[in-house]
């Protein structure tokens, strides 16, 4: 695997081939020394022209577990704020002979498109409202964990709603391409403003009654909403919104007794999910945490671990 | 004006209309072929046709501004070599072509520099700001003798400016040609179609209706002010409609439509490739084929190229930021060719119609868009109708290589271009 652009590049052997890798390097996390020697000598870039805690910090700790060295580069204070091309930074920084980049760009397709600059492997790390597929992985490990602890494993039939501004949304996006290769089943719930032009083409159910569907689906995430969103003329109010779309105390109530809930972070309690269901013990949300640093571990080791007759080393 | 009048004797071309004969050309008009001294150069242009040189009502020359992107030299040169004789410059350069002064000064790099006729826009509104008219009359009076004002580039939003616009030009038999967007509807993140492919991308699209809100409006400010409307680069299929309502009406609307509207649809922005980012931007098949219909019957009277040059660091970005625009002076014909003609939804008097002879009644543009005939200034292009090639960017004489047709097969038509009697391009 060169790069891991879209969560559509994947076969259905390479997720469970990243899965089940992400199984073992999980283990590192509960050792007292939690380095693993396998990317020594490797060097790993971050690139984040945009801002991101989780995504960022979970990737550096995820090189760093595996010995690759890590450094930060942030669009903020970079030569891009200077107003240099994507291009030239990126053949800038692959000039220095590094082996892979982690990009998180606001643009979509910019990742896709320093992919086609650069020597070095990529891995998208969210660009814009297109993808970010280490986060359905994530989301995916997530989720399959969880099944098997309710001794209900596997993809077919399995029912997942993801709620909220799928439109501006990279993260519904990748779960939906990649869900696609899982075999699941996805229904998309979304006031009609939120809904992406061509949605019905995605080969999910579509809905904007969050009831009709709640009691039958066995994960339920619940996406982010944007502040500048609520304000953008979407939907009313944020209290109408929750009303309407929000995992409230009483839509809680009415999950399946298996059924698990995701959010894929920052929350806006009280507006898309309300604190009884982010903090539920069938929240998995600080599970999906833990997951993405087991999840980046694992993609890395699979880009840059073995022989690598596409990099530069 | 870099190259001087020459006398020469063009045997057995054919004209639009079938006439097969000898064109004579000296002192930059077409002269009776029995009056050709022996030993005038003579040029065998059996198979050839004869067309009046083209007309671009809409061209971006850059200068002066961006003589990185193109200049009047590089971009009239790269007119010549499409079988052009006679281009608009747009307005929006920096310093923006909003007085007489400005005006005069691209008329004048054009009289210096050009290989062909250079005919400034003047922008409709200050700085295209879209608040207050520019000296349209100034601007119109001057030496530059504008007739087109446009803030291309940018929509004329208010509807009271507007009026006001298309009122004022009146006495000096302007027109007001209007980039139809509207700015809400197509917010500047707006960067490609709105469609399935921009929803799968997540890239921020603008749907067609943006475009046709616009034009709908326009086309009744026209009939209020009993004005001329020029509707640029039309890329939809409401658009259509609504201009063939307006003419039914009699109202004093005109169009053009561009040759990559007329070719390419929106899958091209798939792979990212800010090449593909123009505005308005490719649509789909449908919008395609009513652009074509709309161009064969009438309902859309001229090819416009949009030619816009870039800069690679201005395309070198993620695509919502690079600059939108693509060049289309040199493969206009070949476009036009290849999706009318060779169609056969085209004939070739209809053609040189839509590119030549109509283009420059628009722009009020005397001594171009005349017949290949004796006593005529001697703008022509020469046609290989059969030959084609696989267009190459970087064999371009425009300074910008944002050339969409690059790695296309298509005709490759132009064999050479007389301006008023000067060989422009020889191939």
């Amino acid at each position: 695997m060169k790069h891991l652009l879209s969560a559509a590049d994947l076969t259905l052997d390479e997720v469970n081939g990243i899965l089940d890798l992400a199984e073992e390097m999980h283990q590192v996390q509960t050792r007292p020394v939690k380095k693993l020697p396998a990317l020594r000598g490797r060097t790993v870039v971050n690139m984040f022209f945009e801002d991101s805690t989780r995504t960022r910090s979970s990737f550096e700790i995820a090189g760093k577990w595996l010995s690759a060295d890590t450094i930060n580069v942030s669009g903020k204070g970079s030569s891009t704020s200077k107003g240099e091309s994507l291009r030239d930074t990126m053949l800038t920084l692959d000039a220095m002979g590094v082996d892979a980049f982690v990009i998180r760009h606001s643009s979509s397709g910019a990742v896709a498109q320093a992919a086609g600059w650069v020597k070095a492997h990529v891995v998208n790390a969210g660009d814009g409202q297109h993808e970010h597929p280490t986060q359905a992985l994530l989301d995916a490990y997530a989720m399959r964990r969880h099944f098997r602890e309710h001794d209900a494993e596997g993809w077919a039939g399995k029912r997942i709603a993801i709620v909220g501004d799928l439109l501006h949304s990279r993260v519904v996006r990748s779960n939906v391409l990649l869900h696609r290769t899982l075999g699941s089943e996805v229904v998309l719930v979304a006031p009609p403003t939120l809904l992406p032009t061509g949605v019905e083409t995605w080969g999910c159910e579509v809905t904007s009654d969050f009831d009709a569907v709640l009691g039958e689906c066995d994960i339920v995430m619940m996406l982010r909403v944007q502040r500048e969103r609520m304000a953008g003329g979407f939907f009313p109010t944020p209290r109408e919104y929750a009303d309407g779309y929000g995992l409230t105390l009483e839509r809680l109530e009415r999950l399946k007794d298996d059924a698990a809930i995701c959010h894929p972070g920052p929350m806006n309690r009280g507006v898309e999910i309300s604190s009884e269901a982010a903090d539920a013990a069938n929240s998995l949300v600080l599970e999906q945490v833990a997951a993405g640093v087991a999840v980046r571990m694992s993609v890395l080791y699979h880009l840059l671990g073995g022989s690598d007759e596409g990099g530069q080393a | 004006m870099t190259t001087p009048r020459v006398s020469v004797l063009i045997s057995g071309a054919t004209t639009a209309e079938g006439v097969r004969g000898d064109l004579y050309i000296t002192d930059g008009v077409f002269a009776d072929p029995a009056d050709a001294p022996a030993g005038v150069e003579r040029i065998d242009a059996d198979g050839l046709l004869a067309l009046p040189g083209l007309v671009d009502l809409h061209t971006h020359l850059r200068e002066p501004g961006r003589e990185d992107a193109e200049t009047v030299a590089t971009g009239t040169l790269a007119a010549a070599r499409g079988g052009f004789t006679c281009v608009h410059a747009m307005a929006n350069t920096d310093p923006v072509t909003d007085t007489a002064e400005a005006a005069e000064y691209v008329a004048s790099l054009g009289e210096r520099d050009g290989h062909c006729q250079v005919i400034p826009v003047g922008a409709v509104t200050k700085g295209l700001g879209g608040e207050e008219l520019a000296e349209l009359g100034l601007m119109a009076t001057s030496r530059a003798n504008v007739r087109v004002f446009s803030d291309d580039g940018r929509c004329v939003n208010d509807s009271l400016l507007m009026r006001r616009a298309l009122t004022y030009v009146k006495p000096y038999d302007g027109v007001i040609a209007q980039h139809s967007q509207d700015p809400r509807l197509a917010g500047p993140g707006a960067c490609c179609h709105e469609s399935e492919i921009s929803g799968r991308l997540g890239l921020p699209g603008w749907p067609a209706q943006a475009e046709s809100v616009i034009v709908a409006r326009d086309v009744q400010l026209a009939e209020l002010a009993g004005s001329r409307l020029h509707v640029c680069h039309v890329s939809t299929a409401e658009s259509v409609e609504v201009i063939r309502w307006a003419k039914r009406r009699g109202i004093q609307v005109t169009a053009e439509a561009t040759p990559h509207h007329l070719l390419l649809d929106t899958t091209y922005v798939e792979g990212f490739d800010t090449t593909f980012k123009v505005n308005p931007p490719l649509r789909t098949s449908e919008h395609l084929e009513a652009i074509r219909e709309a161009l064969a019957d009438g309902t859309i009277d001229t090819v416009g190229t949009d030619h816009a040059p870039h800069a690679r660091q201005d395309k070198d970005h993620p695509f919502d930021i690079a600059l939108p625009g693509m060049l289309g002076l040199e493969q206009a014909l070949a476009v036009v060719m290849e999706v009318m003609v060779h169609t056969g939804r085209m004939d070739w008097p209809t053609l040189v119609a839509r590119m030549s002879t109509t283009p420059a009644e628009i722009g009020r543009v005397a001594g171009q868009g005349r017949p290949v005939a004796i006593g005529e200034p001697a703008n022509l292009v020469l046609v290989d109708p059969s030959a084609r090639a696989v267009v190459e960017r970087d064999a371009s004489a425009s300074r910008s290589r944002n050339n969409p047709y690059h790695g296309l097969n298509l005709p490759d038509p132009v064999v050479a271009t007389y301006w008023a009697g000067r060989p422009t391009y020889r191939r």
